[in-house]
């Protein structure tokens, strides 16, 4: 199994995507079975827990929206998605291509949503790390020779 | 995950909920009365009725205590998805389920504070049969008189001390009844 058809991966990608684009991605699969509702999308919010260097105390960063839904494949596989935001939408097309991924249509699933997915991240990742990059400073010390 | 587990929540979460809580109150304001409370489906062995009213009164934030013939994997299993409540012992447990022989006896739970007699412990007992036959109840909430069959041992047990005290709820199939701490009862 590679990295970016791991579970743990997939649902991380779909938790971070913009509002929307899972939805938009999902409508280019094709025809999907229908789900049933194990518990319905619905908004609530978590706690951000956040760590200063790498030995820091954990601290409360924040809280932020999250949305998840939980449904049930005609064949019994269950999906699970949680999205940042609010979009209904969003957290019920996360969790069928969650349900998708883990049956066999997990190859087209993974090309048409999850691989896109990826590479946003990757790009949004590159952009905002050039950008921090570029604001670098680079300090020179003489060497004073009292040691 | 077994699919039992993941099945049986509301259907419509929000007007369920609202509708099962009425059931809840009404049945807490007027001990003795019996009411109806259906929604919610757990894994054999608890009512209808005891995972409706755990699915409207729990959450993350309510510890809860599974007793006896209620504490199986298939229910446990089915608190963490559909509650999410942490499950602990008796004297921590802000709501407790079970049969009467499994709850008893009821020093371990939590009667509240003088300050805080809100933070006590619920007790849902799991009861074969709920008639308006038995034990006489007097009490706010209650007219004149109100009968209840009341698990035996059950009003020797609960010790007065209000403001302090445990409340019960008597869930059977997808029937309710409640006593609370206030009302007096004899046999």
């Amino acid at each position: 199994m590679t990295e970016s058809t791991d579970r743990k991966t997939w649902l991380g990608l779909l938790a971070r995507a913009p509002q929307g684009r899972i939805a938009s991605l999902l409508s280019q699969v094709g025809p999907v079975p229908p789900a049933t509702d194990l518990r319905r999308p619905e908004a609530g919010s978590v706690m951000v827990q956040g760590r200063a260097g790498g030995t820091g105390n954990a601290f409360n960063l924040g809280e932020m929206t999250v949305t998840r839904c939980s449904l049930q494949l005609p064949c019994g596989t269950v999906g699970h998605g949680y999205v940042q935001g609010r979009s209904k939408t969003d957290a019920r097309a996360a969790a069928v291509v969650d349900a998708l991924l883990q049956t066999d249509h997990a190859d087209r699933v993974h090309a048409t949503v999850t691989a896109p997915l990826a590479a946003e991240a990757a790009a949004r990742q590159k952009s905002r790390a050039a950008k921090a990059a570029a604001t670098r400073v680079e300090f020179f010390t003489l060497v004073r020779g009292e040691d | 995950m077994d699919n039992a587990a993941l099945q049986g929540g509301f259907i419509d979460p929000a007007r369920d909920a609202a509708r099962a809580f009425r059931a809840g109150m009404e049945a807490m304001a007027r001990p003795g009365t019996i009411q109806t409370l259906n929604g919610c489906t757990a894994p054999a062995p608890m009512s209808v009725a005891a995972a409706t009213l755990l699915s409207t009164l729990c959450d993350a934030e309510t510890p809860l205590h599974l007793a006896g013939t209620c504490d199986t994997d298939g229910v446990r299993k089915w608190v963490r998805f559909h509650l999410g409540a942490p499950l602990v012992g008796r004297a921590d447990a802000m709501f407790a389920v079970g049969d009467w022989d499994a709850l008893a006896p009821l020093d371990a739970y939590a009667v509240g504070t003088p300050d805080y007699p809100d933070r006590s412990a619920t007790l849902i007992v799991e009861v074969a049969a709920l008639t308006n036959t038995g034990a006489t109840l007097t009490g706010p909430g209650i007219a004149q008189t109100a009968t209840l069959s009341l698990p035996d041992g059950l009003l020797a047990a609960r010790v007065a001390r209000y403001p302090l005290g445990i409340d019960f709820y008597f869930t059977c199939g997808d029937r309710i009844a409640a006593l609370p701490r206030t009302t007096k009862g004899a046999r």
